[in-house]
């Protein structure tokens, strides 16, 4: 017996919404090994971390908070890798987002009114755009690969930030601790319920807008051509530059937000780790969502149990807090593994049996 | 004709895939030292045929037998041991890696030794299809790198040589070439079981035909006798309308609708072609048909039609008398100008999408109806992509397809019907019926006259030196990024138009 991958003369539509679910599959029984040798009872380690944070109000409510900054990034990131661009640096743009917004309410912290949380969003927004415009730049005008340009990028961002929060910025009455004034109440997201804030409602939007735009619209029907085929792009008459800074400006605008909301609504102030890895995990969310808008929303869910669940595995198992990205790494790979019968399917071939063999179109 | 022993019997072959029997009870003997051709019409049965001779298919019934002993050919390496090479279409070569190199992959351990460079050499030499065996496959040009393919069945001594659509990448001077090679081996007794859809060709190379239609063997004509008209009708079963259709027709009755003036353009890449001065002026009620050797420009001309590449003076293309040189491709189209060009997956279409989505690639820009104030009307388009199926006789899955799930056949007629359901004025069209069969390219170049016959200028760029004297009005020839006067058809000649090709005009 020969197994094969064989050629399927159109892609699986259905194998396009299985394969994450297969890659969840695996997952699983690839944490049951690795509980298992970490000397943890595997049942009640899978249980604990995936099943028992849904059982309870609070961490559902994490569960929420957390998946807004993922579903933002990640909504952004589907758009870039449909059109083709690399953006791996969402960390980078999550991070300067977040202190451009915070430029207001750290500097001037007597500035107030109605107005303020605006403005807050957009200096957010802005910055986020502003890095997300250089590794465009490079690429459009020197051809420097994004993949690199931007990521790099996201180092400079966190030194930026460790240095603001450490020096100029440092709290004046936060006894020399890293971090930066609270932000006062006019300039904070408001509250929905519990710790969940408004910035949950961005992110909805943000889904349903770009669903739209990638779905509905000319111009996401120009981001999917380019990223399909860039050269029947340009007979269609479409700019393969513009395409590419539109899609890196709006990626890494929804990454701004998303950190401003999360230093506004979550934390309150700055400090230099604002992000438990949400701009990398939102990569994940993109590919694990099928680079489609409202399948990110649930993927972002999931990822975001992955985070609460590696705490609760960290306090009552007493393992490794690096858990979580052990789980989301896994996640990624068995799903780029098994994206592999969208295009492939699996044909088993009996050796030299020529007369026994069932047929299939060629 | 070469009076060999029999070499190669197939008998009763069938194969079906689905429901469609691809083979239907297929005979066919193969003698040595003949040269056999395996004529039919895309979808005809050719390449399940030769893929089962050649053991990566099995028939469901039927059989083989090689010298008269029964041969049941599990898989290549096995066709290969008999002494059966075989040449594809698409080259499988490392382009990073040298001739050699890609030869001594394909040849078993103990031959791939350090004597190999000078046996390919040898070889190569001696069939007059000289190869440097330390070249880099990367920067050899298409026709070198199927010499290569060659050799390496060579090399294995074969005595039966399949060759898919060989010359279909040759230029050709190429192809005479590949010819004298061919008629070489069968002097030797090597057979030859030659697949093509170039009927001249067939007739000039070829001591014995077996022709296909529907996946059934209906007729095995001399090629030597057989006029082209015969062969033609044999493997589409009804009379094609005949060439020079549009002889006594009035050329060149109506304004000037497409005219470059003087358009010259820099290469942007190492292995383009620049274009030099380019002047020309299409009528409406005419076409003119670009001639030439591949690679001597025509992309680069396309592309500056087109508007993929903007020329940097407004005046040097000008569309039904408005100047367009620094317009993009949408707005030349809304000038009432169309464009199809040579590829057709990943520049004409889109193979990931749907057929829908490929009727908006290049129509959202002049049908109000598929897209308004930037949003998309999917329906719309769906409603488009079916007309033109229906329009255009496109056989494709039903629904809307992805684009790449259609033949190529099909796809071009879709391709070409998206453009002509649009009635544009202006046209350029490179390559129109490239590897389409011959039923598809008789229909499009049909609706090409047809649409020059209802006043629209048709510019067609073609390396097929036969479709161009017998759709187009005027010739002109492109050489080396310069373009000859177009002629009247009527008024030049094969000898003239092959000069210029040459390079005779530079």
């Amino acid at each position: 017996m020969r197994i094969e991958l064989r050629h399927r003369t159109e892609d699986s539509r259905l194998m396009v919404w299985l394969s994450p679910l297969l890659a969840l599959g695996l997952t699983l029984v690839f944490g049951t090994f690795l509980f298992a040798a970490l000397g943890h009872d595997p049942f009640r380690a899978l249980y604990v971390y995936f099943v028992k944070p849904l059982t309870e109000a609070w961490s559902l409510e994490e569960i929420v908070v957390k998946a807004t900054p993922l579903a933002l990034i990640g909504v952004g990131l589907a758009l870039v890798f449909r059109a083709n661009v690399w953006n791996i640096g969402a960390e980078g743009q999550y991070t300067v987002g977040a202190i451009c917004g915070s430029v207001l309410p750290v500097m001037l912290p007597d500035l107030q009114g109605p107005l303020l949380l605006p403005a807050v969003l957009v200096c957010g927004a802005f910055g986020g755009m502003a890095w997300a415009a250089i590794p465009a730049f490079f690429r459009v005008r020197f051809g420097a690969n994004e993949i690199l340009t931007s990521l790099m990028l996201v180092y400079v961002a966190q030194l930026l930030l460790d240095w603001l929060v450490r020096g100029p910025w440092r709290n004046p009455e936060g006894y020399n601790f890293p971090e930066s004034r609270l932000f006062e109440a006019d300039a904070v997201i408001p509250a929905l319920a519990g710790r969940m804030h408004f910035g949950t409602i961005f992110a909805l939007v943000a889904v349903a807008a770009l669903a739209i735009v990638l779905g509905r619209t000319l111009k996401g029907f120009e981001f999917r051509v380019i990223g399909a085929a860039p050269r029947a792009g340009a007979f269609a008459g479409f700019s393969e530059r513009r395409s590419i800074v539109a899609v890196l400006l709006i990626s890494g605008g929804l990454a701004g937000v998303a950190g401003i909301g999360e230093v506004s609504g979550t934390i309150g102030q700055l400090h230099p780790s604002i992000s438990p890895g949400y701009g990398f995990t939102a990569i994940i969310a993109a590919f694990l969502g099928r680079l489609n808008p409202l399948g990110v929303l649930f993927a972002s869910l999931l990822l975001a149990l992955t985070y609460i669940g590696g705490e609760a595995a960290q306090v009552s198992l007493g393992v490794s807090d690096k858990i979580a990205r052990v789980f989301q790494g896994a996640i990624l790979i068995f799903v780029l593994a098994c994206d592999v019968f969208i295009r492939y399917r699996l044909h088993f071939q009996p050796m030299r049996r020529p007369a026994a063999r069932a047929e299939d179109a060629p | 004709m070469p009076g060999g022993n029999v070499l190669l019997e197939a008998r009763g072959i069938v194969k079906s895939f689905g429901g469609l029997a691809a083979n239907d009870r297929i005979d066919l003997t193969v003698h040595a030292g003949e040269i056999h051709a395996l004529l039919g019409e895309n979808g005809a049965g050719k390449s399940t045929l030769v893929k089962i001779l050649y053991g990566s298919l099995q028939p469901d019934a039927g059989s083989v037998s090689w010298e008269g002993r029964p041969a049941a050919v599990g898989n290549p390496a096995e066709a290969r041991a008999l002494g059966i090479g075989m040449v594809f279409q698409h080259f499988s070569l490392f382009e990073g890696l040298t001739v050699a190199e890609n030869i001594a992959l394909a040849l078993p351990p103990d031959e791939a030794g350090s004597g190999l460079a000078a046996n390919v050499r040898s070889v190569s030499e001696s069939y007059g299809l000289p190869l440097d065996p330390a070249a880099r496959v990367a920067s050899l040009p298409v026709g070198v790198r199927q010499r290569i393919e060659i050799v390496r069945c060579l090399l294995q001594r074969p005595r039966l040589l399949i060759m898919d659509e060989p010359t279909s990448v040759l230029t050709p001077q190429e192809a005479e070439r590949l010819f004298e090679t061919l008629r070489r081996l069968a002097g030797e007794g090597c057979a030859v079981l030659y697949i093509s859809h170039r009927l001249e060709e067939v007739r000039q190379l070829c001591h014995s035909a077996t022709v296909l239609r529907h996946g059934r063997v209906v007729g095995r004509p001399d090629p030597k006798t057989a006029s082209m008209a015969d062969l033609a009708r044999l493997m589409v079963g009804a009379d094609v309308e005949g060439a020079g259709s549009r002889e006594g027709e009035p050329a060149a009755a109506g304004p000037v609708r497409l005219a470059v003036r003087g358009l010259s353009l820099e290469a942007d890449t190492p292995f383009g072609v620049s274009l030099e001065d380019i002047s020309l002026e299409v009528r409406g009620g005419e076409i003119v048909g670009v001639a030439g050797v591949a690679g001597n420009g025509q992309d680069e001309l396309f592309a500056a039609l087109s508007g993929e590449t903007p020329a940097f003076d407004d005046d040097a293309v000008e569309i039904d008398g408005r100047a367009c040189g620094r317009m993009g491709p949408r707005w030349r189209r809304r000038l009432g100008a169309a464009f199809i060009p040579e590829e057709r997956l990943g520049h004409a279409a889109v193979p990931a999408m749907r057929l829908s989505e490929n009727a908006v690639l290049t129509r959202h820009g002049t049908d109000p109806e598929l897209a308004t104030g930037g949003l998309l009307h999917l329906s719309q388009a769906r409603g488009l992509a079916r007309r033109i199926v229906e329009r255009f006789d496109v056989r494709a899955p039903e629904g809307d397809p992805e684009a790449g799930a259609l033949s190529g056949g099909n796809l071009q007629k879709f391709v070409v019907g998206r453009e002509l359901d649009r009635r544009p004025g202006v046209l350029a069209v490179s390559q129109p019926t490239w590897g389409v069969d011959i039923g598809a390219a008789t229909e499009i170049r049909r609706e090409l006259a047809a649409l020059a016959r209802d006043g629209a200028a048709v510019l067609a760029i073609s390396q097929d030196l036969d479709e161009i004297l017998e759709i187009s009005d005027r010739i002109a020839v492109i050489s080396r990024g310069r373009l000859s006067p177009a002629v009247p058809t009527g008024d030049t000649s094969r000898e003239a138009i092959g000069l210029l090709m040459g390079g005779a005009g530079d």
